[in-house]
C-alpha cells in the first residue's frame, strides 16, 4: 500500500474545526486524528456535531476555522468531487446509487475505462468489477441493475467504489442501522480487511456493542466540541456515555408497574407470504409488549400490516373486540390504533409543514366545527399536546424539519396521542435521539401504560427492550419464536431466539 | 482475503439481468415489429402505400423531421426533464430559414443549415440555463418558452407567409432528392440518430446523462457535473429542433407562424412509445426514432385500413397510454423478480 | 377516538407563540400577495393609460374570455398541489363541446345534452384517475396520452364540421349580464364554485390531506389520508369542470368544434403557477390563482386595446411564468443557503442525522 510509512502521521486530521450556520453554532471544537490501519469510532449524542464534521470531511461544507490535513498536508475541499479525488470515501446510512444502471456502471460512473476515441471499454470494466468483488469476498452480479438490491449489498457496492478510487480514508456513517446480523458481520469483515490494507476508517454509530467489537479507538463529542479520545481497551460503555452526556445517567429506562387490564389488541394468524407467517399475540391495557429481533425480521412489516398501510393475505386483527379491516389506516385509527412509524422524517412527519399542522394531521376530522377546520382550532389542539410533551420550539408554525430529532419524535408522538388511541404501536421509539430525550420518551411511555394504554413497541436496542417491556416477543424471519415475560427475559434468551436459525445454517 | 468468492454462476439473478437487458431490447423490437405489421397490413390493402415511388419516399421522408425532434426529446427525458418548447423552436427556425433566403440572397445552403442549428441551440441554451442554474423544473420553464418563442414567431411573421418561391430550387430539392432510394433528409436524420445513439451508449458523457436521470441526488453526491451535462443536453435538443426546422422548410416549402405546433407532444409521445421512461434513467434514442416512425405511419395507414383519419389522434392517445401501462407492468414484474433473486441468495 | 382530546392534564409551563412572524409579514410577504400586487399595478396602469380600458364593456369581455381558464384553474390548483398534473383538460373541453353539439343537433334538449357532456367529462377524469391511482402511472405521461385520446375522440366525432345551432335562450343566458352591471351572469356560477374550492382546500380535512399528499405522500398515508381516493376525486373534478367550461365555451361562441380550446391547458397551468402554486406540490392558495388568471386576462385585454398584437401576450405570459418560477427558486436557494449552507432541498445526508 502506498500510504505513509510513518505511523504517527495521521491519514486525516481535524484540529479545532469551527462551523456555524447563521446563528446556529454546529461546531466549536471539532478534533479528530485518524491513523492508517485503524478503525476509529466517533460517538456523541444528536447535535454533538458528528454529522457536521463528516460533511466537512466529505467536502459538502467548508469549515469556518481550524486545520484540516490529509496525510500531513492541509486541504480545503470545495466540493464532494474534490474530497473524493483526494482519497476520501463516505458511506452513508442510505446509499445513493443509480437504480436503472448496472452495478458496474455505478462503480465506475464518470471514470469508466476507455478505448480509443473515448469509447467505454465494457469488458475491462466488467473484469475490474469482478476483481473488486473478489477482494471484498462478496458475490454480486456486476451486470444487474442496482434496483432491488438490499441495503447491505448497496453499501458493499459503495465500498467497492471507494476501493476502486483507492480511498485512503473511509467514513461509515451509521452503516449498520438497516442491516441484519449476518450482514453486519460481513460488513465488519470487509472493514477489518480494509484496515489491514493500511486504510483509515471512521465508524460512527450509536451501537456501543458494535463499537467495542469493531473499533480500536473512540472519540467522544458533545455539544459541538471534542471531549476525549481513548483506545477502546482503556474505556467502558459507562465512561463513554458519561462523557457524551456530561452527567451520570442512572437508569435510562424506568418502566413503572401498571395495572394490566383486558386484552385490547388481538392479532391472530397474521400471514403475508414471504414477509411474516402466522403471527398471533395480544396486548393488554397497561401492558408494554416489545417486538424484538434483528433488523429485517419483519417486525415493522407486521406493524404496518396491523395498522393497514400494508396488506396481508390471511389472519385477523381485533381492537377492543372489533375487527380491524385490512388496508384501511383511516378505519384502524377510528378503532383506536395509532402507529408511530420507523422513519420519522418520511413517514412520521410532513417536514415542510408546521408543528401545529403535523400535530393535528391525524385528528383533522375531529377538529372541524360546523364543517370548518380553522388554523385557530389546529393551534389550540397542538398547543395542548406540544406543551404536554414539552416540545422545544419557538412558535407553532415553525417548520417541523428544522427541529432536532428528539423534538421531531415528540411531535409525532403528540400527533398520535391526540387521537386518544387504545393501542399505540411505536416503531423504534428512540432511534437517532439524544440520551436526554430518550429518557423522556421512556418515561412518557411508562406513564401512558399506567393510564391504561396498550403499547406495542418495536425496538432493536436490547437494553430498551429489557427495560421497558412487560413481555418480549421475539421475531425471527417473520415468525414469533419466543414470548418471554419480563421476569425471565435476558439479553441472551432474546438474542438466542432472534438468531437461532442463522446459527443452524452456519 | 479468503477466497469466498467464486464467479457467479448464470443463476437466476443473471438470467433476470439478461432478460432485463432483453426487455429493453424487446421494447425496440416490439415497436419495430408493430411498425412492420402496420406497413404490411396497409400495403396488402393498398399496394401503392409502400410500393409507389411517392409512397415509399413519403414514409421514409416526412417522419424524419419528427425523428430529429424525438431524438432530442429522448435525450432530455433520459435526464428526467422535458422540453415542451421544441415545437416553437422548430417553427421559429423554419421561419428564420425562409427569411435568410429572402433577406440574404445567394446565401449558401450550408450556411443556412449552420445558422439554423446554432439558432436552435441558443434557444435551447435559454431553457438549459434556467433549468440547470436556477434549478427550476423543466416542465415549467419550457412551458414558458413554448409560449414566448411561439409569440415571437407570430410577431415576427406578422401576416406573412413564406412560400416555395422564396426558397432556392436547390434547397427545396433537398426535400425531395434521394440517394439510393433513400431521401436525403432521412439520411441526415439517420446520421444524427446514429451519432446520438453511439454517444449515449459508448461515451462517458452519455452514460452520465442516464445517471443524472436515474437519481439526480446521487449524481450530485457523486460529483458528476450535472449542471454542465443538463445544459448541454438542452442545447443539443434545441439544436436538433433547429435542424428539424430547416428540414421542415426544405420539405414543405411553405412556412407560416404555426409551423411545428404540436410537435413537442408528438415527440414526447414518440419517446414514451419507444420505451424512454418518463422518469428518466432508461430508454434509447433508437426507440424514440422507431416511435416517431410508428406514429407517423399509423397516421398514414389508418385511412387505408378503413379508419377515418379523424380518429388517428385517438389512436395515438391509446398507443401512448398502452406504452406506459406496459412499462409499468413490466417494471413491476422485473422488480419482483429481482427481489426474489436477491432473497434466493443468488445476486 | 371516542373522547375529546382534552384528556391531557393542563400544560406545564411551556407556552408557544402561534406564529413566528408578525401578522403583517405573514399577510404581505408571500407569493399570493406578490401576484395580487402585480394585478393591482397592471389594472391601475391599464385604467389610466390604455384607451377604452376603463369601459364596462372591456370588463365584461375580459371575464367572458377568461371564464374557461378561471373555471378549470380551480380544480387544477388542487391537482398540482398534490404533485400531479392534468394536461388533458383542454381536450376534455373540446370533447364536451362536441358532445353538446352532436346531441343538440340530434334533437336532445340542451339541458340533457349538457348533463351528458358533464358525465363524459367526469368519466374522462375517472379514466385519468384510474390510470394514475390504481395502475400507478405518472400523471404527466398519462395525461399526455389522454390529451391525444380525448382530442382525437372529439375530432373524430365531428370531423371538420362544426355545430352552430343552439337554443337561443341558453346562448343569451351565457352572454348576459347581471342586471345593469357589466358583470356577466356566469360569474355567479364561478363565484359559487370558487367559494366551494376555497372551502374545500383551506377549511376542510380533505384540503389538509391534499397539502400533506403534496409535501409528503408517505406520511399522509401513514396518517390515515386516503391518498389514492383523494387524487382520484381531484381528477374526476378536473374532468367535470373542464366539461362545464366546454359547455360555456360552446354556448358563448355558438360553435361546437373538435378543435375548440386547443392549447387551453397551457394557459390554465401557466395561470395556476403564476398564482403562486408550486410545481413541486404542497403549497398554493385559490386567491393567488384567481389573481393569476385575472392578471393574464387583464394584460391580454389591455394589450389588445393598446393595439399590440395578441402574440405579444404569449411572449409576456411565457416570460412572466418563467420569472415567477425562477424567483421562487432563487428565493428558496437563498433561504436554504442562509440556514444551512451546502444543504439541499431533500438532503439524503440529513437522514443520517434524523
Amino acid at each position: 500500500m502506498s500510504s505513509s510509512t510513518d505511523a504517527s502521521t495521521p491519514a486525516l486530521e481535524l484540529t479545532r474545526i469551527a462551523k456555524a450556520f447563521g446563528a446556529v453554532i454546529a461546531l466549536t471544537n471539532g478534533t479528530l486524528a485518524l491513523h492508517p490501519g485503524s478503525i476509529h469510532a466517533l460517538v456523541g449524542e444528536n447535535g454533538a456535531g458528528k454529522s457536521t464534521l463528516v460533511k466537512i470531511i466529505a467536502g459538502l461544507y467548508q469549515r469556518d476555522s481550524g486545520d484540516f490535513t490529509l496525510g500531513g498536508e492541509t486541504v480545503d475541499f470545495k466540493s464532494t468531487a474534490e474530497s473524493k479525488n483526494a482519497g476520501i470515501a463516505v458511506i452513508y446510512q442510505e446509499p445513493t446509487l443509480f437504480p436503472d444502471l448496472s452495478v458496474t456502471e455505478n462503480i465506475f460512473m464518470g471514470r469508466q475505462p476507455t478505448l480509443s476515441l473515448g469509447r467505454i471499454d465494457r469488458k475491462a470494466m466488467h473484469t475490474q468489477a469482478l476483481e473488486l468483488f473478489e477482494r471484498l469476498g462478496v458475490r454480486i452480479d456486476p451486470d444487474r441493475p442496482t434496483l432491488g438490491l438490499s441495503i447491505a449489498d448497496q453499501q458493499l457496492i459503495e465500498i467497492a467504489k471507494a476501493i476502486s478510487l483507492d480511498a485512503k480514508v473511509l467514513v461509515m456513517d451509521e452503516p449498520t442501522a438497516a442491516l441484519s446480523g449476518v450482514e453486519v458481520e460481513r460488513l465488519f469483515a470487509v472493514a477489518r480487511s480494509l484496515r489491514d490494507e493500511g486504510r483509515a476508517l471512521l465508524f460512527i454509530s450509536h451501537r456501543f456493542d458494535e463499537v467495542f467489537d469493531l473499533c480500536d479507538t473512540v472519540t467522544v463529542m458533545r455539544d459541538g466540541a471534542y471531549i476525549s479520545t481513548s483506545p477502546i481497551a482503556d474505556t467502558t460503555v459507562e465512561k463513554i456515555v458519561r462523557e457524551m452526556v456530561g452527567r451520570d445517567v442512572a437508569t435510562l429506562f424506568p418502566k413503572e408497574e401498571a395495572a394490566i387490564g383486558d386484552e385490547v389488541l388481538v392479532v391472530e394468524g397474521l400471514t403475508e407470504a414471504g414477509v411474516f407467517h402466522d403471527i398471533s399475540f395480544s396486548v393488554r391495557s397497561g401492558e408494554i409488549v416489545a417486538l424484538a429481533g434483528l433488523v429485517g425480521a419483519g417486525r415493522s412489516e407486521i406493524a404496518r400490516a396491523i395498522f393497514g398501510v400494508d396488506g396481508y393475505s390471511s389472519g385477523s386483527v381485533k381492537v377492543n373486540g372489533r375487527v380491524v379491516p385490512k388496508r384501511n389506516p383511516a378505519k384502524a385509527m377510528q378503532l383506536g390504533i395509532a402507529l408511530v412509524p420507523e422513519d420519522r422524517r418520511k413517514q412520521g412527519l410532513v417536514l415542510e409543514s408546521s408543528v401545529s399542522g403535523n400535530a393535528t394531521l391525524a385528528i383533522r376530522k375531529q377538529l372541524t366545527a360546523s364543517g370548518f377546520l380553522t388554523k385557530n382550532a389546529e393551534n389550540a389542539a397542538a398547543r395542548i399536546w406540544a406543551s404536554r410533551l414539552e416540545v422545544k420550539t419557538f412558535a407553532l408554525d415553525t417548520e417541523a424539519g428544522t427541529l432536532s430529532g428528539g423534538n421531531q419524535q415528540k411531535v409525532v408522538l403528540a400527533k398520535w396521542l391526540a387521537t386518544n388511541p387504545s393501542v399505540l404501536i411505536i416503531d423504534e421509539p428512540t432511534r437517532g435521539i439524544d440520551v436526554g430525550t430518550k429518557a423522556e420518551v421512556h418515561r412518557l411511555l411508562s406513564q401512558l401504560a399506567g393510564e391504561g394504554l396498550a403499547i406495542l413497541m418495536i425496538s432493536s436496542e436490547l437494553p430498551e427492550v429489557l427495560g421497558m417491556a412487560d413481555r418480549v416477543l421475539v421475531v425471527r424471519e417473520g415468525r414469533i419464536t419466543a414470548d418471554q415475560p419480563r421476569a425471565t427475559a435476558t439479553a441472551e434468551t432474546v438474542m438466542l431466539a432472534a438468531t437461532q436459525s442463522l446459527e443452524a445454517a452456519k | 482475503m479468503t477466497a469466498l468468492f467464486t464467479a457467479p454462476q448464470p443463476g437466476l439473478g443473471q438470467r433476470v439481468t439478461h432478460s432485463l437487458g432483453g426487455v429493453a431490447k424487446a421494447r425496440e423490437t416490439g415497436i419495430l415489429l408493430a411498425l412492420i405489421i402496420i406497413v404490411a397490413a396497409a400495403t396488402i390493402k393498398n399496394p401503392s402505400f409502400l410500393f409507389s415511388a411517392d409512397g415509399f419516399r413519403d414514409l421514409l421522408l416526412t417522419p424524419s423531421i419528427l425523428l430529429l425532434v424525438a431524438v432530442g426529446q429522448a435525450i432530455i427525458i433520459i435526464t428526467r426533464n422535458v422540453d415542451l418548447s421544441v415545437g416553437s423552436t422548430l417553427g421559429l427556425t423554419a421561419y428564420l430559414t425562409g427569411r435568410l433566403f429572402i433577406d440574404v440572397p445567394g446565401i449558401p445552403i450550408v450556411a443556412v443549415f449552420a445558422i439554423g442549428i446554432v439558432f436552435g441551440g441558443l434557444l435551447g441554451l435559454v431553457n438549459g440555463a434556467l433549468v440547470a442554474f436556477a434549478k427550476v423544473p423543466s416542465l415549467v420553464i419550457t412551458l414558458g418558452t413554448l409560449y414566448a418563442y411561439r409569440g415571437i414567431n407570430v410577431l415576427w411573421t406578422g401576416s406573412d407567409r413564406i412560400n416555395s418561391s422564396d426558397f432556392p430550387k436547390a434547397f427545396l430539392g433537398l426535400g425531395t432528392q434521394q440517394i439510393l432510394y433513400i431521401p436525403v433528409l432521412t439520411l441526415i436524420a439517420l446520421v444524427v440518430l446514429i451519432a446520438a445513439g453511439y454517444y449515449l451508449r459508448n461515451l462517458r458523457g452519455g452514460r452520465e446523462l442516464y445517471a443524472i436521470g436515474s437519481d439526480p441526488q446521487a449524481a450530485n453526491l457523486y460529483g458528476l457535473k450535472v449542471t454542465q451535462r443538463v445544459l448541454v443536453a438542452f442545447i443539443v435538443c434545441g439544436a436538433l429542433a433547429g435542424l428539424a426546422g430547416v428540414l421542415y422548410a426544405a420539405r414543405y416549402g411553405t412556412v407560416n407562424s404555426q409551423a411545428g405546433s404540436g410537435f413537442e407532444l408528438q415527440a414526447v409521445g414518440a419517446a414514451v412509445i419507444g420505451g424512454v421512461a418518463i422518469f428518466g434513467g432508461s430508454g434509447t434514442v433508437w426507440g424514440a426514432a422507431i416511435g416517431a416512425y410508428l406514429l407517423f405511419t399509423i397516421n398514414r395507414a389508418l385511412p387505408i385500413l378503413g379508419v377515418q383519419d379523424f380518429w388517428q389522434r385517438a389512436v395515438v392517445g391509446v398507443l401512448i397510454i398502452g406504452a406506459i401501462v406496459l412499462d409499468r407492468v413490466l417494471a413491476l414484474r422485473s422488480t419482483r423478480k429481482l427481489v426474489e433473486a436477491r432473497d434466493a441468495g443468488n445476486v | 377516538m371516542s373522547e375529546s382530546t382534552t384528556t391531557a392534564p393542563a400544560a406545564v409551563g411551556r407556552t408557544y407563540k402561534d406564529y413566528a412572524k408578525p401578522w403583517y409579514q405573514r399577510l404581505l410577504v408571500n407569493r399570493e400577495s406578490a401576484v395580487i400586487a402585480a394585478l393591482i399595478i397592471v389594472i391601475i396602469y391599464a385604467w389610466t393609460q390604455v384607451p377604452y380600458f376603463a369601459q364596462p364593456i372591456t370588463f365584461t369581455y375580459l371575464l367572458l374570455d377568461i371564464m374557461p381558464i378561471l373555471l378549470i384553474a380551480l380544480p387544477m390548483t388542487l391537482v398540482i398541489i398534490t404533485g400531479e398534473i392534468d394536461l388533458s383538460v383542454a381536450s376534455t373541453v373540446g370533447l364536451s363541446s362536441v358532445i353538446l353539439g352532436t346531441l343538440s343537433q340530434a334533437g336532445v334538449p340542451l339541458v340533457a345534452a349538457a348533463v351528458i357532456a358533464l358525465i363524459v367529462g367526469a368519466l374522462g377524469g375517472a379514466l385519468n384517475g384510474f390510470l394514475i391511482t390504481v395502475v400507478g402511472l405518472p400523471s404527466l405521461a398519462v395525461t399526455i396520452g389522454t390529451l391525444a385520446l380525448y382530442r382525437g375522440l372529439a375530432v373524430g366525432l365531428l370531423g371538420t364540421t362544426a355545430v352552430t345551432e343552439f337554443d337561443e335562450f341558453w346562448k343569451d343566458l351565457v352572454k348576459s349580464k347581471l342586471f345593469d352591471t357589466p358583470i356577466p351572469t356566469v360569474t355567479v356560477l364561478f363565484v359559487v364554485l370558487a367559494a366551494v374550492f376555497v372551502f374545500l382546500l383551506h377549511f376542510t380535512p380533505f384540503g389538509r390531506g391534499i397539502f400533506a399528499i403534496g409535501l409528503s405522500p408517505e406520511t399522509a398515508r401513514f396518517s390515515g389520508v386516503r391518498v389514492e381516493r383523494s387524487k382520484f376525486i381531484l381528477f374526476v373534478l378536473t374532468g367535470t369542470i373542464s366539461a362545464l367550461a366546454g359547455i360555456f365555451y360552446t354556448l358563448r361562441f355558438s360553435s361546437a368544434r373538435g378543435d375548440n380550446a386547443t392549447g387551453l391547458e397551457l394557459a390554465v397551468i401557466a395561470a395556476v403557477l403564476l398564482g403562486g402554486v408550486s410545481i413541486f406540490g404542497g403549497r398554493g392558495a385559490i386567491h393567488g390563482v384567481i389573481a393569476g388568471v385575472l392578471l393574464i386576462g387583464t394584460l391580454s385585454s389591455a394589450l389588445r386595446l393598446a393595439s399590440v398584437t395578441s402574440d405579444v401576450i404569449n411572449i409576456i405570459t411565457g416570460a412572466l411564468l418563467i420569472a415567477s418560477v425562477v424567483s421562487t427558486s432563487v428565493l428558496a436557494v437563498v433561504r436554504s443557503k442562509r440556514t444551512k449552507p451546502g444543504g439541499k432541498k431533500s438532503d439524503p445526508l440529513a437522514a443520517a442525522k434524523g
